[in-house]
């Protein structure tokens, strides 16, 4: 079924595009992460301009972090404190990653730091967790013991001043890390046009330590402010939110989440990172071979003023 | 009496010179659209218009030899677009070298019976702007504002790219002749339309000659619910920002409800 976009000014499957939310979704839903890094490639490669694609799939992750959230919530595995901390920094980092958007947008190479940030990010991220997740299979299929992370964990972020007790995560820690945390997060997503839970998740893990039980929820509600708000900024600054397009994809994109939940949970954790870890490290390889490769045609266009 | 003879005289010479002076009647161009408004509605996949005509002659057009040719431009909205190269540097493909184009039109179509330069001489083509090769495409080139010779890589790469995407075209056989002096061509419009006004330039030539021309026009537009979205996005950005944020948590809460498992 065909259905023409009012701002995209294309005609799209409904179908393609809700399979496309759903596929994403179940991603998103298994790993508890908002999955912009897929959904934007995608779309754009099914023919939307890119600053279309971006601008739309920030409410689309809105909508399904926010359904996660709400579930985390039942659950009581977010920690509020925590979140609002996180989110001070959040914001601000939002607000300069616009700011600096706009500005290489001027000069002229955007396309080429969102193509190298996306080399960058996802082969690190990717590739880390990928690593990890095998040796933590290879150490169980040996039968040894994982040993607890804790070993030295009082590195020197704990010995940072402003410390906060955050009661649901059960931890004593300074807020600076975590402002900052927000702040790169932030900046991170509004540049490259992604929720950045893929970075922050393990970011709390593994350097903050703060208890997986409230991790995934918590990241999830700084995914969701940032996303709302980066939203709104879209839609005041370029007009080019296309809420039927982000309609579609939300209907797809929390539905897919559900049964991707269900599906994470039957997994164990290290299957979930190394398969994780893959997913990522793929998207970055793709991202990086697209530099290296001669393209097929050296010439493009743009509308100025309009795509990013 | 020789007075009124004289003036009589002068009067039959001034009417005859002016009769003289008055050029033949050349030809005229009588055109029409199949469809002057056309609506963008949610299920639009591209759309095919048609333009016909017919060349209306009087006795006192002068008689031609060969036959009439026809050569029809359909322009869209115009717009700023910037065409960009790659180049390899430090072992990655970037974007070095970009030129802009100023105010082209976001759709161009050209129709003839025949090759242009079959239909015209070079410079009558280059002056009239026939076909995709003479049509005006501005440049700003360094402080300068001009066109370049259609070889120009940037220019044929920019003609190239549209042409792919079915935004520029050139078909010089789509015109055709019913009758020496009626005549029909299509007018096909790809999905991803550009919403405005979309002029259309008829010319007629005659023996390498341009004797007659005519304009028309035709709107494409977005009706009813793509009107209101447009619209709302556009001029009331911040109402419709935060109405998206709460559609997207509204979706996102339902969900939770009705995959609530708990």
């Amino acid at each position: 079924m065909q259905l023409y976009l009012p701002i995209a000014d294309i005609p799209v499957n409904v179908f393609l595009i809700l399979a496309m939310g759903a596929a994403v979704g179940f991603v998103s839903g298994m790993f508890g992460i908002g999955g912009g890094f897929l959904m934007t490639p995608l779309l754009i490669f099914v023919g939307i301009a890119p600053a279309v694609a971006v601008a739309s799939v920030a409410s689309h992750i809105a909508a399904s972090s926010f359904s996660g959230a709400l579930s985390y919530w039942r659950r009581r595995a977010i920690d509020p404190t925590l979140a609002l901390v996180l989110l001070s920094g959040g914001i601000v980092g939002t607000a300069l990653g616009v700011f600096v958007f706009t500005l290489l947008r001027n000069l002229g190479q955007l396309d080429l730091l969102i193509a190298l940030s996306y080399v960058i990010l996802l082969s690190t991220v990717g590739g880390l967790m990928f690593w990890e997740g095998l040796r933590a299979m290879l150490r169980i299929r040996r039968g040894e013991n994982i040993p607890l992370r804790r070993s030295g964990s009082h590195g020197w972020i704990h010995g940072l001043p402003l410390k906060m007790r955050f009661k649901r995560s059960k931890i004593y820690l300074s807020v600076i890390p975590i402002v900052v945390t927000g702040l790169v997060i932030g900046f991170i997503g509004a540049v490259m046009g992604i929720g950045g839970s893929f970075i922050l998740i393990p970011i709390m893990i593994y350097w903050l330590r703060i208890p997986t039980s409230t991790v995934i929820g918590t990241s999830m509600v700084l995914t969701l402010v940032t996303m709302v708000f980066a939203t709104l900024l879209h839609a005041v600054t370029n007009h080019l939110v296309d809420a039927v397009l982000a309609l579609i994809l939300m209907v797809g994109g929390v539905t897919g989440a559900q049964f991707g939940a269900r599906a994470g949970q039957k997994i164990r954790g290290e299957h979930l990172r190394l398969l994780l870890g893959l997913l990522i490290l793929a998207v970055g390889i793709r991202f990086a071979i697209e530099l290296v490769i001669r393209p097929e045609d050296l010439f493009t266009i743009r509308e100025t003023g309009g795509a990013g | 009496m020789t007075l009124r003879a004289a003036l009589a005289t002068v009067v039959a010479a001034v009417a005859l010179g002016a009769g003289a002076l008055t050029p033949a009647r050349a030809e005229r161009l009588i055109v029409s659209v199949s469809n002057h408004r056309v609506t963008v509605t949610p299920n639009y996949s591209g759309e095919e218009l048609v333009l016909f005509g017919s060349v209306e002659r009087d006795d006192k057009t002068p008689a031609r030899t060969g036959n009439y040719d026809l050569v029809v431009t359909v322009s869209g909205p115009r717009a700023d677009l910037v065409t960009r190269r790659k180049e390899r540097r430090f072992g990655i493909w970037i974007n070095t070298d970009s030129r802009q184009f100023l105010q082209v039109p976001a759709y161009l179509a050209v129709f003839a019976n025949r090759p242009i330069d079959a239909i015209a001489p070079p410079d009558l083509a280059r002056r009239q702007q026939l076909g995709l090769n003479n049509v005006l495409l501005t440049q700003r080139v360094g402080t300068d504002y001009a066109d370049v010779v259609a070889t120009d890589p940037f220019r044929s790469a920019f003609v190239r790219l549209r042409t792919e995407h079915g935004l520029y075209r050139e078909a010089t056989s789509a015109v055709t002749f019913l009758t020496p002096t009626l005549f029909r061509t299509g007018i096909p419009l790809p999905a991803e339309v550009p919403i405005g006004t979309y002029d259309i330039e008829i010319k007629l030539f005659a023996d390498g000659a341009l004797v007659a021309k005519s304009e028309t026009a035709f709107d494409i537009v977005k009706v009813g619910f793509e009107q209101f979205i447009a619209n709302a996005a556009r001029n009331h950005g911040f109402i419709y920002g935060v109405l998206t944020a709460a559609m997207a948590l509204m979706t996102g809460w339902m969900a939770s409800v009705v995959f609530r498992r708990d």
